[in-house]
């Protein structure tokens, strides 16, 4: 047996296969499918102070090879979620990570504050990566001072695993990575959505509500793939890699990039069980390349 | 509620009219239980030039011989290549997926309405609905004869009565046209599918009648159950996702 076990600056999990934020609910969905404990960890939806019902519709566009999205982080806050999701969801063998939003750095800290109070939840991912937001979000992402002084606040008020998800709606994604990484990073996960646009040419009328969103899936992979490949160069703090994976070899690709384990988003859409066929898939792969651990793969690529 | 994705085989795919097919599938293995108004999402063959899923109601489960039918209506990339399909090709979908309608009681004096391939949740529902034909009427729309999916068989569960908006066949006009909409005090439960102006008239008509009324939307969605946030329909319980909460809904809820 190959070991797949990987720690991520104290945050342990069984296999490197995580779902991604915002594409696998709180976990309850994918357990009509199958038992979420099989996974790495379960990212949950990205939360905020309080409730938000989003953007309006339409907030999806097929595109060639993905989707846009301008979903707007749509939750029930995060005192509905300590109090009617975390009991539902607190004895999956996973870790469960929660993702955190604001539209202000007190924001962010004050989920923080009541996320740090809850015993299962492993880790915490800070999302300063939401392009669908019009305050906070993806505006503390694309600055270096922006994403330090959340970074800096946050991590004073949680002590656990904390990842920061990066925005790669920026010129040079490696200089964030180094800024959060300055502040206290433990991780960081990348990459959010590409901002795009997609236009039904004869109603002369955008396809989404907002104008723009975020695009994912197979189509922002090499790009992806290439700021992973960067990022792992620029820190010495781990690297969760995201962007467009579908299928064993995509995840393989990134963890030959450098990433430390991956995470599965848009590809849930298409099929649930991608994330146990990426298992299936990898434990092969290192089997064949007589690699013993999965921590033999990250940054392995032969130039 | 257990939900899969399964392998189908396609077993015939019948061209009803210019833009409508009926597609028989077998599952391979067991068919879990699916009821009138839910969906499944299926993948679109072909390669790679259709991403997403697409989501069609079920028109027919039999669950002894493990088969779905589909009535699939041609609107687009996605409906035309699956309309390709061959019998012997395989067929992934995700099932079964969403809330359907909510089955009426014995005593129930139920009008159903479907306007062009909205009929098939509506005449699977009569299967399942056990009532005898006469509490059971079931108006089809369409917008000529040549569009009109037949639905002859269904006879011995539901009064089926049919509008055309050219009059050839049935009452001209539109679905509300039809003499039912006239004494709407004579049922306990309207049930419709179809496109929006339509399900938006009858609700309007319901709500003044004080009659029971659940519609199904088909909004636009990407995963089909729950976890994208993508399809969603404002309702008095803020906003909720078709796939999941829907996608029948009971007008009482919608912001309509």
């Amino acid at each position: 047996m190959v070991n797949l076990a990987v720690d991520i600056k104290g945050l342990h999990l069984k296999n490197p296969v995580m779902t991604a934020s915002g594409c696998s609910g709180f976990g309850t969905e994918l357990a009509d499918f199958y038992d979420p404990s099989l996974l790495g960890a379960v990212l949950l939806k990205g939360i905020t102070p309080r409730n938000r019902e989003g953007n309006p519709y339409p907030r999806m566009a097929e595109t060639a090879s993905g989707m846009l999205n301008a979903v707007g982080l749509q939750n029930k806050g995060v005192d509905y979620f300590i109090s009617e999701i975390y009991p539902r969801i607190k004895d999956y063998d996973t870790a469960l990570i929660v993702n955190v939003n604001g539209s202000t750095v007190e924001e962010y800290v004050e989920v923080t504050e009541k996320i740090a109070g809850l015993d299962r939840i492993a880790a915490m991912e800070l999302n300063i990566s939401c392009p669908n937001v019009k305050e906070g979000g993806m505006a503390f992402g694309v600055s270096c001072p922006g994403a330090a002084a959340v970074t800096r606040e946050v991590r004073k008020a949680y002590p656990k695993t904390l990842i920061v998800k990066l925005s790669p709606n920026v010129t040079d994604i490696t200089e964030i990575a180094r800024a959060v990484e300055g502040e206290g990073a433990d991780a960081v996960s990348l990459v959010n959505t590409f901002l795009g646009m997609a236009i039904d040419a004869e109603k002369r009328r955008p396809l989404l509500s907002t104008v723009t969103g975020g695009l994912s899936g197979p189509a922002i992979k090499p790009i992806a793939l290439r700021m992973v490949w960067q990022v792992s160069h620029a820190v010495t703090i781990p690297v969760i890699g995201l962007g467009g994976i579908m299928n064993a070899t995509d995840a393989i690709e990134f963890f030959l990039a450098g990433a430390s384990a991956v995470q599965v988003g848009t590809a849930l859409f298409k099929d649930p069980f991608t994330p146990l066929h990426i298992l299936e898939g990898l434990q092969k792969y290192l089997l064949k390349h007589h690699f013993s651990s999965i921590s033999d793969l990250v940054g392995n690529l032969q130039m | 509620m257990q939900k899969a994705v399964t392998s189908f085989t396609v077993l015939s795919n019948q061209a009803l009219n210019a833009s409508n097919h009926l597609l028989r599938l077998r599952a391979a293995g067991p068919l879990l239980p699916v009821s009138p108004g839910q969906f499944v999402n299926v993948e679109i063959p072909g390669g790679s030039e259709v991403f997403l899923r697409r989501p069609f109601s079920v028109f027919e489960a039999d669950a002894e011989r493990g088969e779905l039918s589909l009535l699939v209506k041609i609107v687009g990339r996605g409906s035309r290549h699956l309309c390709d399909v061959v019998p012997g090709q395989p067929l992934s979908l995700v099932y079964p997926l969403g809330r359907g309608y909510t089955l009426p009681g014995k005593e129930e004096r139920v009008l159903a309405v479907g306007g062009g391939s909205g009929v098939a949740p509506l005449l699977f529902l009569s299967l399942r609905a056990g009532l005898a034909p006469e509490q059971m009427q079931v108006i089809l729309g369409a917008r000529s004869l040549a569009d009109h999916i037949p639905a002859g068989h269904y006879s011995r569960h539901a009064t089926l009565s049919y509008t055309t908006e050219d009059g050839s066949l049935g009452v001209k006009g539109m679905v509300t046209d039809h003499p039912h909409f006239r004494n709407l005090g004579e049922f306990s439960r309207i049930y419709t599918c179809g496109p929006l102006p339509m399900m938006k008239a009858i609700a309007a008509r319901a709500a003044a009648a004080g009659c029971f009324c659940e519609v199904s939307l088909e909004n636009l969605m990407a995963c089909g159950f729950g976890v994208c946030l993508c399809c969603i329909e404002p309702t008095v319980h803020g906003n909720q996702c078709v796939c999941t909460e829907g996608p029948v809904f009971n007008i009482n809820d919608l912001k309509w």
